[in-house]
């Protein structure tokens, strides 16, 4: 086992370290994998250790010492990725930032994180910083990786990265001390050193810089890699955005410490063929991208002849009955194995070769509760989905469900080496080997979010289920009750209502109200395949939004939402009682959602506060002026009257639970 | 202007940068009775963007379908790369170094934006139908060294993840895309392009200018476009000509042109002062 699974010794307690080691004992096994003009291009890691050494000795040339912050702006291109090395490797600190953060939050990062350089993908990159220059003046030099449409820029500060490479590998030729220099600089870098700079997706308010170290980084990861039993013949697709924990831990960190190959797709519109093409062993989604994956396939299965939609049918539901059970190694009947062998062979299969899952071995899905329908349906399937629960803090893991011990209303136990606490409050604390060092320049922040003895504050109120499981339930803040005392948990309720594939989006209110009411957001996809199916012609979303029929259907999902909290004794108050559907999608460009997809709830009920109004005083409906920011960022805006829907209050009768059914 | 290796590689006979690549004298140019085109004269600068602008019937398309030699003009001349030009037969005209696109898009809609991509390389493939029928071997590296010239064309265009979709699929603007990409596949000395943004969205039209600048500056590709967005065209071009009723009004800078009253008068429709 020890040789199956790579750990790291404790002697590499720096990425930098670890590099050197797997040209060492893997140099010829890939390590990074980019598909450009078509075809997929493989370095392996005596070749990355290469491209990373000689971007290393261009850098310092350029003025680059120990200690400068490096802001790393794209999507995932191995040179980016090897600018992190680099970084690293020489003592700097590298600060990734979101590709599409507008030039405003670009600016807060980088004067924030007293950036000196960044290694940006391309001319739009550049633009920003070129456009915030003035809030970032510590920024002496840009280096881009695709020259397109920057040959007239002024270069005197810009580089392309394969010159910079070119300087370094000019230097090796001439210099003979120059590889053992670089070697040295690896070598004087302590695991305790700052390794990296996540910034927090700023769910509640600015982001913070978190500071992580190597050695703590390197702990957490060799954890996560023999719990999952990763070793280097496993592969990933590096598509997560390079500024977030989750690409940082599960692709760089585990890549690194397991020697596994990362591979990046050819742009961020291929993903999904590059999935399948690469068929990845090891994968991690948000839930929205399987609720997505399960919306397209149910509706391509719409357009599929009547044998096949039968048999896709009568198959998913054999799955449903013993996919599950099988997955968990539970006894099952022969019949049903042979079902779902045979289901396998027609269906499953087929299916996961399509959507790129053929040879997943582990799966993680994180950052939102996940419906249990929708859960089910791909573990059912025999893809080995898993929950984990974590955060930038921890360097991700805080939980992690274990092989056959899965259950979709938990993110499982603590995950290796972890230590979990409830506070008096609700809320979940943490002790972590990954656990971060502090924020950068706030020590405010950090004594808030960490106590003395090392207990990380998540914000996340849950429970331990009987097992051992825990359960997080919402924001610690954003639990609630209504003003008859009954607990109100919109998280909870929204979720509920996203599982329906017809509801995009959900933002539930009743804190301190005397009733619970939401918006909705209704998906495009699916709502506007219905329209197609049934004559309803639209000219935009706003238009498809207001369809009565469109409402008609939503009313349905609601009172179906409201079915199920009723049966449920927690939450049987709660129940929805009014709703809307918004006149416009719900946006990051607006500063509606994060850059990860989360919404910010805070943000919503200010905007949209006479629509709130009008949930709670009877009107049956709103004109309201929104303003709205187009990817261009220009503003304009939206015009609309929505309209509002009463729902017939279910009655918690001991018989609703059969009612429900 | 090479695909194959941006910028570097130039035809032996194509100019310098600001040398005359093509001009138009004194050319007229009538169907029947009607005169769609009266004595026009105007020039195409090495590695410029030209514009050319006027109401509807002014006679742009007919000036660019004499342009690129699908019209024979009954007066006047056509001198391109320094030789006068004669009648051509259509192959004549592909393999001329001049391409283009169409006002209303003219794809394969059946096909792949790859193999549509592709079609645009057909003049310049060399083995004759034998080879072809054996594939293997000489055919097949010839189709390799093409296919890397369309994959830089995609990659450059950023239609990767359309490239094995038919084009009939695609939304109006990405099929708009995959017809820049043909006509890009031809290497041609002069591109042009038939209203390459109407019917688009504002975002589209961004998209579209920028393809438009990068190809004028990455590749050095001569541009002559028909453009109606107004906007569009001052922000592009290096020099404008104005039509009207098959008469030249205006040419020069952008700046000027609109400064120009017959022009106001014809077209912008800005009152006197």
């Amino acid at each position: 086992m020890a040789d199956a699974v790579a750990a790291a010794s404790p002697a590499e307690d720096t990425f930098p370290k670890l590099l050197l080691r797997n040209a060492r004992i893997r140099g010829d096994r890939p390590a990074i994998r980019e598909k450009d003009l078509g075809i997929w291009q493989t370095w392996t890691w005596s070749e990355v250790a290469d491209e990373v050494r000689a971007f290393g000795l261009g850098f310092q040339e350029l003025g680059f010492k120990r200690g400068s912050r490096v802001a790393i702006v794209g999507s995932n291109r191995p040179c980016l990725y090897w600018a992190i090395m680099a970084t690293q490797a020489l003592g700097g600190v590298p600060v990734p930032v979101y590709a599409d953060a507008v030039a405003e939050e670009l600016a807060q990062v980088l004067a924030d994180a007293d950036v000196t350089f960044a290694v940006v993908e391309d001319q739009e990159q550049v633009d920003k910083i070129l456009s915030v220059r003035d809030r970032a003046a510590t920024i002496e030099r840009v280096i881009y990786d695709d020259p397109r449409g920057l040959r007239d820029y002024d270069h005197a500060r810009l580089h392309p990265f394969t010159h910079v490479q070119e300087i370094g590998r000019r230097r090796l030729e001439s210099d003979p001390g120059a590889a053992e220099a670089w070697l040295a600089e690896i070598d004087a870098g302590k695991g305790s050193d700052i390794s990296i700079m996540l910034y927090t997706s700023g769910t509640t308010g600015r982001s913070k810089g978190v500071m992580l170290s190597g050695e703590r980084c390197i702990a957490a990861a060799s954890d996560t890699v023999a719990f999952d039993k990763l070793t280097d013949r496993d592969e990933a697709l590096a598509y997560l955005p390079l500024a977030w924990v989750g690409d940082h831990y599960l692709n760089y960190a585990q890549g690194m410490v397991a020697g596994f190959c990362i591979a990046c797709p050819e742009s961020m519109e291929t993903v999904l063929q590059d999935l399948r093409e690469i068929g990845p062993t090891f994968y991690f989604a948000p839930p929205r991208v399987f609720e997505n994956n399960l919306t397209t396939v149910m509706i391509r299965m719409e357009d599929a002849g009547r044998l096949k939609q039968r048999m896709f049918h009568y198959f998913l539901g054999v799955a449903k009955k013993y996919g599950e059970r099988i997955l968990n190694g539970e006894r099952v009947p022969l019949t049903g194995r042979l079902l779902y062998g045979l289901g396998e062979l027609l269906v499953y299969g087929p299916l996961k070769n399509v959507l790129g899952f053929s040879r997943i071995r582990v799966a993680y899905t994180a950052g939102e509760a996940i419906g249990p329908d929708l859960f089910s349906f791909y573990r059912s399937l025999g893809m080995n989905l898993k929950q984990l629960y974590g955060q930038t803090e921890a360097f991700l893991y805080v939980t992690a469900h274990a092989d056959g011990h899965v259950r979709a209303d938990t993110v499982g136990p603590p995950a290796p080496n972890v230590e979990i606490q409830i506070a008096s409050s609700g809320e979940v604390i943490f002790r972590s080997p990954g656990q971060f060092v502090a924020y950068y320049k706030n020590e405010e922040a950090t004594r808030e979010a960490q106590t003395e003895d090392g207990w990380v504050h998540t914000g996340d109120a849950g429970f331990f289920a009987k097992d051992g499981q825990l359960k997080i339930i919402d924001r610690a803040k954003d639990v609630g009750k209504l003003t008859d005392g009954s607990l109100f948990a919109p998280k909870y309720i929204e979720n509920k209502l996203k599982f329906f594939p017809n509801i995009k989006e959900a933002v539930a209110f009743g804190d301190g109200r005397d009733y619970a009411t939401v918006f909705i957001n209704i998906d495009l996809n699916s709502v506007g395949n219905w329209a197609e199916r049934n004559n309803v012609s639209y000219g935009s979303y706003q238009e498809l939004a207001a369809h009565p029929d469109v409402y008609g259907m939503v009313e349905e999902h609601v009172a179906s939402v409201n079915r199920d909290l009723v049966a449920e004794e927690a939450m049987a108050g709660s129940q929805i009682r009014r709703f809307l559907i918004l006149h416009k999608e719900l946006d990051a460009d607006d500063g509606e959602l994060t850059r990860t997809q989360k919404v910010r709830r805070s943000f919503i009920a200010e905007r949209y506060a006479p629509l709130i109004e009008a949930l709670y005083d009877g009107s049956d409906e709103k004109y309201v002026e929104t303003e709205v920011t187009f990817e261009d960022g220009r503003t304009g805006k939206i015009r609309a009257t929505v309209e509002i829907r009463d729902m017939a209050e279910v009655p918690s009768a001991p018989g609703a639970r059969e009612a429900a059914e | 202007m090479a695909f194959v290796d941006p910028g570097q590689i130039r035809d032996a006979d194509a100019g310098q940068k600001g040398d005359v690549l093509l001009r138009v004298e004194d050319v007229s140019l009538s169907f029947g009775g009607v005169k769609a085109i009266t004595a026009i004269s105007f020039d195409i600068k090495q590695g410029e963007i030209r514009a050319i602008i006027g109401p509807n019937g002014a006679g742009k398309t007919s000036m660019l379908n004499v342009i690129n030699g699908f019209y024979h003009p009954q007066e006047g001349e056509i001198w391109f790369r320094g030789k006068k030009r004669k009648a051509l037969k259509p192959h004549q005209i592909a393999n001329e170094g001049i391409a283009r696109t169409f006002q209303n898009i003219a794809l394969f809609k059946g096909m792949s934006t790859l193999d549509n991509i592709m079609t645009g390389r057909l003049t310049k493939m060399k083995k004759n139908m034998f080879w072809q029928a054996i594939w293997r071997g000489p055919a097949e590296r010839e189709e390799i060294e093409h296919r890397e010239v369309v994959e830089r064309i995609i990659d450059f265009l950023e239609i990767q993840h359309i490239r094995k979709t038919s084009v009939g699929r695609l939304p109006y603007g990405l099929q708009k895309r995959v017809e820049l990409g043909r006509a890009l596949a031809a290497e041609p000395a002069l591109l042009l392009l038939d209203e390459p943004m109407a019917g688009m969205n504002v975002e589209e039209k961004e998209d579209m200018s920028r393809f438009i600048i990068d190809v004028n500056q990455q590749f050095g590709t001569t541009i002559a476009l028909i453009e109606h967005d107004m906007g569009v065209v001052m922000d592009l071009s290096d020099r404008v000509v104005v039509l009207d009723y098959g008469k030249k009004i205006g040419d020069g800078p952008p700046d000027e042109v609109r400064r120009n009253q017959d022009v106001i008068d014809a077209y912008l429709g800005v009152a006197h002062d």
